[in-house]
């Protein structure tokens, strides 16, 4: 969790440099949900992520050096620089390339976890959506095709109520996401206290429902984005939110909560580790090569 | 080699997924009614008694997630063959085909691949209309990362067919409603037809007229045609719409010095265009005479007398070809109309 803020905050500061050329869009805020849920998964287990997907690809234990040398769009990148910041993604930590359309990556979930059941694996995916991506059809259609299967696929709602800057209230008459589910016979349940211990225990209790092969799981967790919906800075002054709404979250804030369980010189070397490991990636994707001109025509056909 | 083995192009389909699908346990056909006793023509129709419900199953009427299931299952290293009894619901699918199944293998660099095959009939026949019988083959073959197909014998459907399935890629695989009745050679053992090779059915020298599946079989009517007054026209069948093989092409027109493209599909940034343009750059200085056909630049509307403007047809072609090897006399030309059984024996109501 303070690798993934570290990062994203460095990414921020070094932002208007445009080293990055490309849109970010930063998880300061909603790191949380992707900590406990991958902390609660197991190796062979899969993910699917969003174009929001930092916070995912680390939690993941994605490799670092790689993911910012994909920012930087060199070919030491993990998409060597076709990817992008939003189209994160590694073989080797069970995560596809995101997509940077929303819902769209849930399809493709259900298609993974039907793979797994097929295959006798014992094995889940984890499908991360934000609260946007429930007003697609996507979302629902997945749902129904998962319940009806009784797919191992857990689907895990950020919910930090906005879609860009539309409120759920302008979306939906009805945002009882736990309830949706249950119309499609997928189990649910929320996390709205912002605690990372309820989304540890409760992601745990989810991910034992669908790997013991009763079925998907709904997952709701509200959280918060701090910065603007794309880009590095603050967005108070659109006015579409306060910071007065935010104040709550910040104070809540799992990391500096969770940080506080530790002792101070604990905390401060640990920082100081992940720091060094920041700045190492950093220096890294710096000094690393652009992708020859030539590799355009990679992977055009498999 | 003995070419009495005769199979009508909707039997070869379903040898070519049985042999497949023995051949490799990860294949597996999906879509609405693949498992219904009608079995999409016969093509899947006893896959779910032979290999279970997990291999061959119905789905819920929702074609980009299924699409997108077929995704998943590819990154997984399954095969799926995702069966769609109308072209014009692959509109619906274009978020999964195109943002998806198109992009995975390039934005890893590699990573990841998707290996499915989409089965799209175009419906033409009795009464279609117009959300039933399009061909927007143009429409995929306009985006790198698929792969379009679209062959007419039953020969190429069984050969590209288990192409389709070993190649990974996205490939999607047009079939037309009336070519699943037509008979023709089909070996027994399995064999694969390489994509991006055009088939010369017919040689000929004073003209190369090429076409695309329903119309392959219009061109074949015309060449008869059009030897009443002498005309020898080599009738060349596509095949593989992405990647188009100019090659065999522009061989022939090299012979010819005419080229007529007749696509089953509209003309505007179609693929009579671009087999055109890919012609004349490889012969930019030395470029023959050209004319191109496809359907009438409108909706396809449903009743015949309508319906029967909107396409070409084998006269229509013939004229064609009369007109642009002969300008001063062409337009009087009125060929004995010839019988087209395939359009005039089907019948509905499906």
């Amino acid at each position: 969790m303070l690798t993934i803020r570290l990062v994203e905050e460095k990414v921020a500061v070094i932002y208007h440099t445009d080293a990055v050329k490309s849109p970010v869009h930063l998880s300061i805020g909603q790191e949380a949900p992707s900590v406990a849920v991958c902390a609660a998964l197991e190796k062979n287990d899969m993910v699917i992520g969003t174009y929001r997907g930092h916070a995912l690809y680390l939690a993941r234990e994605g490799d670092l050096d790689a993911m910012v040398a994909e920012l930087y769009g060199k070919s030491e990148g993990c998409g060597r620089g076709k990817a992008g910041s939003m189209h994160l993604g590694d073989k080797s930590i069970g995560m596809p390339h995101t997509s940077a359309i929303v819902a769209t990556g849930m399809p493709n979930a259900i298609g993974v976890a039907f793979a797994q059941k097929f295959k006798k694996e014992n094995a889940i995916t984890a499908c991360f959506i934000g609260d946007g991506a429930v007003d697609e059809g996507a979302v629902s259609e997945s749902m129904n095709f998962a319940g009806l299967k009784k797919l191992p696929l857990l689907i895990i709602v950020e919910n930090n109520q906005f879609a860009i800057h539309s409120p759920i209230s302008t979306r939906m008459p009805r945002p009882n996401f736990v309830e949706r589910a249950a119309a499609f016979n997928v189990a649910g349940a929320s996390v709205m206290d912002n605690d990372l211990d309820s989304m540890l225990s409760t992601s745990q209790a989810a991910i034992d429902h669908v790997r013991s092969g009763q079925g998907p799981f709904l997952l709701e967790i509200a959280t918060y984005r701090w910065k603007e919906h794309v880009g590095p800075g603050d967005d108070w002054a659109l006015g579409y939110r306060t910071k007065e709404d935010a104040s709550p979250w910040f104070e809540n804030d799992p990391l500096k909560l969770c940080g506080e369980r530790i002792a101070a010189d604990r905390r401060l070397a640990l920082e100081s580790k992940v720091k060094e490991q920041i700045t190492r990636a950093f220096d890294r994707a710096e000094k690393g090569t652009f992708p020859d001109p030539a590799e355009m025509w990679d992977n055009v056909y498999a | 080699m003995p070419e009495t083995r005769q199979l009508s192009y909707g039997e070869a389909i379903y040898e070519a997924t049985l042999q497949e699908m023995e051949r490799d346990p990860s294949v597996f056909v999906y879509g609405l009614g693949v498992d219904d006793p009608k079995g999409h023509y016969g093509t899947t129709k006893d896959f779910h008694e032979r290999f279970g419900p997990d291999r061959c199953f119905d789905t819920p009427l929702s074609e980009d997630t299924m699409t997108g299931l077929g995704v998943g299952a590819a990154l997984m290293g399954m095969r799926p063959i995702h069966v769609h009894q109308r072209m014009d619901f692959l509109l619906l699918c274009m978020n999964q085909l195109i943002n998806m199944a198109a992009k995975y293998h390039y934005v890893s660099a590699g990573q990841w691949s998707v290996p499915m095959v989409v089965r799209a009939s175009i419906g033409r026949s009795w009464g279609q209309g117009p959300q039933h019988s399009q061909a927007l083959q143009s429409m995929f073959a306009h985006v790198p990362g698929l792969k379009v197909v679209a062959p007419t014998t039953p020969y190429d459907a069984k050969g590209c067919f288990i192409e389709a399935i070993r190649d990974n890629n996205p490939v999607i695989f047009i079939e037309h409603r009336l070519l699943y009745a037509n008979k023709g050679h089909v070996p027994e053992e399995s064999y694969t037809v390489p994509f991006g090779k055009a088939r010369v059915l017919k040689e000929g020298d004073d003209v190369t007229l090429v076409a695309t599946t329903h119309m392959v079989v219009e061109a074949l009517r015309a060449r008869e045609q059009l030897k009443t007054i002498g005309i020898d026209a080599e009738v060349i069948d596509l095949v593989s719409l992405s990647p188009i093989d100019t090659e065999t092409v522009s061989k022939s027109v090299n012979k010819t010095d005419a080229l007529v493209v007749v696509d089953n599909g509209w003309e505007n940034c179609g693929i009579s265009a671009e087999v055109i343009a890919k012609v004349a750059e490889l012969n930019p200085t030395n470029f023959p005479k050209f004319a191109r056909m496809g359907f009438a630049p409108v909706t396809c509307p449903t009743t015949k007398v309508l319906e029967n403007e909107f396409y070409p047809n084998s006269t229509s072609i013939a004229q064609k070809v009369n007109r642009l090897l002969n300008e001063d006399q062409g337009n009087s030309w009125n060929p004995v109309p010839m019988k087209a059984t395939e359009i005039e024996a089907f019948k509905g109501p499906f």
